[in-house]
């Protein structure tokens, strides 16, 4: 903070040098941790404390992946399309159900017991049925993707519009807004952040989604990859399997969190890890 | 003066107001009836939950009375009123938008020529010394800057008639003190009507033409004071006048009254 001589608090600008100070200080406790799981699972295998088939070492478990580099990339790609597609029309839908929902009681009270519903039916259970309907290409693992995410999309967007400041729309009804105008300029930007909190969850689970669907039909994807290293007990190349499929997850939630910082910096969450910098 | 002989800018005619709550209807105003001259500076005093926020709703359309009626500039209040400015207790500002932006929201809003709509907001931020934070977002700004923002977007489409519902109250002493001189000098500037709902005596005598005195819930109206004082006021000057001093402790005992009747 840099206090003016209005005596006003403003924030100033970081420097590149603050930056990389910020960074280290975010980042050694989870480095801390992955470092110290790096560890015991070394030495669980190292002293074989469980047999070496049943939980491959970490080296082994590397130069799997630096071997079938190729064959993990080609199905990490599969997964990744099917992943972002499928959150990518969950987004869509989810936010359009959310405007029509709020937009109207009726839509809401038609539409909601179906999406519950929809949501109690657990997708790991119908995902069968969506190869049986819909062969055993892509696009049964993206609906499944689709319906795993479509449902935070949708609650935490209805949350964000319903929790607009009720001042806020009344001094809209006093400038003579239009329904349009007061949604486009206050509803909407209103609800973001609760979007993305919503959208963080989802980007998860449309992984979860895919792979789901690669269980149980089609053979190529981290989840047909790991259904078949399962089958051979290589362990190494599930392990290996399971990693990437990790990764990916991680990759396209800090995507996520990226683009909340760019579309948001003056959301209140963000604001608060600059304060703590200061300390 | 001769503000007297118009009409009046807001005349409220026998207002009564029923909430349906909790299965029980709580009426919270009852045969509330006051008018309202063109220029004058109306403040409202009253204790908590006797309908002073409701009487601003009633004015400006965002609330219907359940008898009696509200005219304001002549025409009867049917729905929400577009010629008003609102000013809440918290300034309600969109946090994404930078000071400047908030203010133009009103203009945006109605769909106000741009050019135009730019000098007044740049004539307002002036006015009330947001020079310099113009491009500020809400949370850099202190409460007091926030709430002059929300000042300057109430005033930004020259509104006839000014609703503050406690705008200072959310405010420290010092700085409240310091936006009651400038809200008085605002209201000398523009000659707006403002109705002003406070909790503070002293703040709704110094800026006051009149001030009406309410009772607890049902909420009528105790009585009207006329504040003895020149319409152009200095704020230590007044504070050490007789009749602001009259003013205050006659408005204190009646709240007390009322306090004591409950």
């Amino acid at each position: 903070m840099v206090q003016t001589v209005d005596g006003i608090m403003r924030r100033e600008s970081p420097s590149s040098r603050d930056r990389v100070v910020e960074l280290a200080d975010r980042s050694w406790r989870p480095l801390a941790l992955l470092a110290a799981c790096y560890a015991i699972w070394w030495a669980i295998t190292k002293f074989e404390i469980v047999p070496r088939y049943l939980v491959p070492s970490p080296g082994t478990t590397l130069q799997v992946m630096a071997d079938k580099a190729g064959y993990l990339g080609h199905h990490t790609l599969v997964t990744a399309y099917e992943t972002v597609l499928g959150f990518a029309i969950a987004v869509v839908v989810g936010i359009a159900a959310a405007v029509l929902m709020v937009a109207s009681a009726e839509v809401e009270k038609t539409l909601y017991p179906l999406l519950l519903f929809a949501q109690v039916v657990p997708k790991i259970a119908i995902a069968p049925l969506f190869v049986v309907w819909l062969g055993f290409g892509l696009t049964p693992r993206i609906v499944v993707a689709v319906l795993i995410a479509f449902f935070p999309v949708v609650i935490s967007m209805v949350t964000g519009l319903k929790s607009v400041d009720p001042e806020m729309l009344q001094l809209a009804s006093t400038m003579g807004a239009s329904p349009a105008k007061t949604f486009a300029k206050i509803r909407f930007p209103a609800s973001l952040p609760f979007l993305f909190s919503g959208l963080k969850v989802a980007v998860t689970l449309a992984v979860t989604g895919a792979v789901v669907g690669e269980f149980v039909g089609g053979n190529d994807g981290l989840g047909s990859v790991i259904l078949q290293a399962n089958g051979n007990i290589d362990t190494p190349m599930l392990f290996a399997g399971l990693l990437v499929m990790s990764f990916l997850g991680v990759v396209l939630f800090v995507a996520v969190e990226f683009a909340e910082r760019l579309l948001l910096p003056w959301h209140a969450s963000r604001r608060g890890d600059a304060v703590t910098v200061t300390y | 003066m001769t503000v007297t002989q118009q009409a009046p800018a807001v005349e409220i005619d026998r207002v009564a107001v029923r909430f349906r709550a909790k299965k029980r209807d709580v009426l919270a105003l009852e045969n509330v009836s006051m008018d309202v001259r063109p220029g004058e500076f109306v403040s409202i005093v009253g204790p908590s939950g006797c309908g002073k926020s409701t009487l601003l709703k009633l004015v400006s359309g965002l609330l219907k009375p359940s008898a009696g009626a509200v005219r304001l500039l002549g025409g009867t209040v049917g729905g929400p009123r577009h010629d008003v400015g609102y000013v809440f207790q918290r300034a309600a500002l969109l946090e994404w938008r930078t000071a400047r932006k908030n203010i133009l929201l009103q203009a945006e809003m109605r769909g106000m020529a741009q050019k135009e709509a730019a000098a007044r907001a740049d004539e307002l931020i002036a006015m009330t010394g947001l020079t310099g934070f113009e491009d500020s977002l809400p949370h850099e700004l202190s409460g007091g800057m926030q709430q002059r923002v929300a000042l300057c977007r109430a005033l930004l489409h020259r509104p006839p008639v000014l609703l503050m519902d406690e705008p200072f109250g959310a405010l420290d002493a010092l700085t409240r003190e310091q936006m009651n001189v400038e809200l008085h000098r605002i209201w000398h500037e523009t000659e707006t009507t403002v109705l002003l709902v406070t909790h503070s005596i002293a703040e709704a005598v110094y800026l006051g033409n009149r001030v009406v005195v309410m009772t607890p819930r049902p909420g009528t109206i105790a009585e009207v004071i006329d504040v003895a004082l020149p319409r152009v006021r200095d704020y230590a000057a007044t504070m050490s006048q007789p009749a602001f001093a009259a003013a205050t402790s006659h408005i204190r005992d009646l709240l007390g009254a009322a306090r004591h009747s409950d």
